[in-house]
This record gives structure tokens, sequence and C-alpha cells, in this order.
């Protein structure tokens, strides 16, 4: 019997449910170019999902895309979906390639996103490098958050049918 | 908040694109930046707008005018956006 320890991440004083997601701009990536962008720009035209998660080419940057690409949100309930992480415009088109997902991510190397999100997650053994623990926020045309999840585990995975059920009742 | 009427397809650290960047800054004129991969075969975007594949390439909404070739495309903002220039594009030759 093999068993293995979760590592628990500290409490973290995020973005919560009601609160004003922070507005920032950052390159935004699709399958051809990357421009700067900023969220509220883009929650102006509709509802979005905004998932942070851990640097393209980890396995759980695939698992989350896969599952978010499936699923398929944008396309029944006229959600943007949007993913930020640390990696560099060059990965995060490799990653919309390999995924074969319609979906943009943001770039922020520095991140400062995260920081502002309250998600930093200081990653052991890489000195130097930092990156968003996994989160998802559910945000309406303000900006308001609807909808929250943080990891306080790691490796975590947001609950897809909870984050549906919150799309749904918001569409 | 308005987007800027002209649209720069760019290749980061190409010459020719930040010819094209020096001469829009030099004018004061507003534009907004889309970064295209190294790989030709990665820039079907630019192909689509321009029917080639090689950036710097503009498109400027002020005057409907669509290009590429930096030579070509510095002249043009000259000629459009400099002293002297006219605001409205006077016919151009994309």
């Amino acid at each position: 019997m093999v068993g293995f320890d979760v590592v628990q991440l500290p409490e973290t004083e995020h973005v919560a449910e009601g609160e004003t997601a922070p507005d920032f701009t950052r390159p935004l990536v699709n399958e051809e170019y990357w421009e700067d962008r900023s969220l509220s720009a883009v929650a102006e035209d509709g509802p979005v999902l905004l998932a942070f998660h851990p640097m393209d080419g980890s396995f759980p940057a695939t698992y989350l895309w896969n599952e978010m690409r499936d699923r398929a949100w944008d396309r029944e309930y006229g959600v943007t979906v949007l993913g930020v992480s640390i990696s560099d415009p060059y990965s995060h088109k490799r990653l919309i390639e390999e995924r074969g997902m319609d979906y943009r991510l943001f770039s922020d190397p520095s991140n400062e996103v995260a920081e502002r999100y309250g998600i930093v997650n200081d990653l052991d053994g890489m000195a130097g490098v930092e990156e968003p623990r996994p989160a998802v926020f559910l945000l309406d045309v303000d900006r308001t958050v609807e909808y929250a999840w943080v990891a306080s585990e790691w490796p975590e995975f947001p609950d897809y049918d909870e984050i549906e059920t919150a799309i749904e009742t918001l569409a | 908040m308005a987007e800027p009427a002209i649209t720069l397809y760019r290749l980061q650290a190409c010459p020719f694109c930040e010819r094209v960047v020096d001469t829009l800054q030099d004018h004061d004129v507003q534009y907004r930046s889309r970064f295209v991969e190294p790989m030709h075969s990665d820039r079907n975007v630019v192909k689509r707008l321009t029917g080639s594949r090689t950036v710097p390439a503009i498109v400027d909404e002020n005057t409907g005018v669509t290009m590429s070739e930096s030579k070509q495309i510095v002249e043009y903002v000259e000629r459009t956006y400099g002293d002297g220039g006219v605001d409205e594009a006077a016919g151009g030759d994309a």
C-alpha cells in the first residue's frame, strides 16, 4: 500500500465572491498572434471564466485544459474562457495548438496578476520562480466575482461540475 | 476605451518591424501590436490580410489600407500622418 502526501497550501486572502476582480493588461495569446488586452475589455462583451493554471507543459495544465476544452462552456453558455499562467506567449501558442482548444491565454511571467488576486504559489525547488496557484473565477460583465475557487492543496483541480452549475446560474 | 485604428503585425526583434514602429512613434500615431511566430507557415492571419506571410504588415481602419513591406509602409505613414499629410488618405496605392 503506497500512500502519498498532498501538500497543503497556506491560507490566503484571495479575491472572493461578490468582490470586483482586479483589472489587468497582459499579452493575450490566441492560436494566431498575441496582443496586449485588458480583462475589462474582454469582460465587456459577456461573462468570463478566468482560470489561473500552472506553467504550460506541467501535467496539471494539460489536464485542466483537456477538460475545459471538452466541456466547451463557451459554445454551450456563451461564457468566454480565458487562462493565465507565467508562461511566455510562444509557449501559450504551443499549448493552444497541442490541446486543440479555442481559448485564449494571458501571459504573465512576472506573476503580478496572481499577486493582485492573492493566489501566489511559491514553487519549491525552482529558485526564483513563482506562479499562480490553480484558481478559477467566474465574472459577470462588470467583473463582479460570481464564483471563486482557489486551490488549497498542491496539486488540486477545480470541481468542474460546480463551475458548470455556476455558469448555468449566470447564463 | 477606443482601439487604435492601426494594427501592426510584427515579429519580435525584426528590424524591418522596428523601422515601422519608429516611424509610427515619430509621428505620434497610435497603433496596436499583434505579434506573430517566426515560422512563415504559422502566419496565416497575415496571409489572409495581405495575401503574403511577411511582416511587418499594417491595417489602417482610418483609410481602409492594408499593406506589407516596411519601405512601403514607412512611406505610407509619412505621407498620411506626416507634416503636410492629410488626415484622410488621398487614394493610396493599396
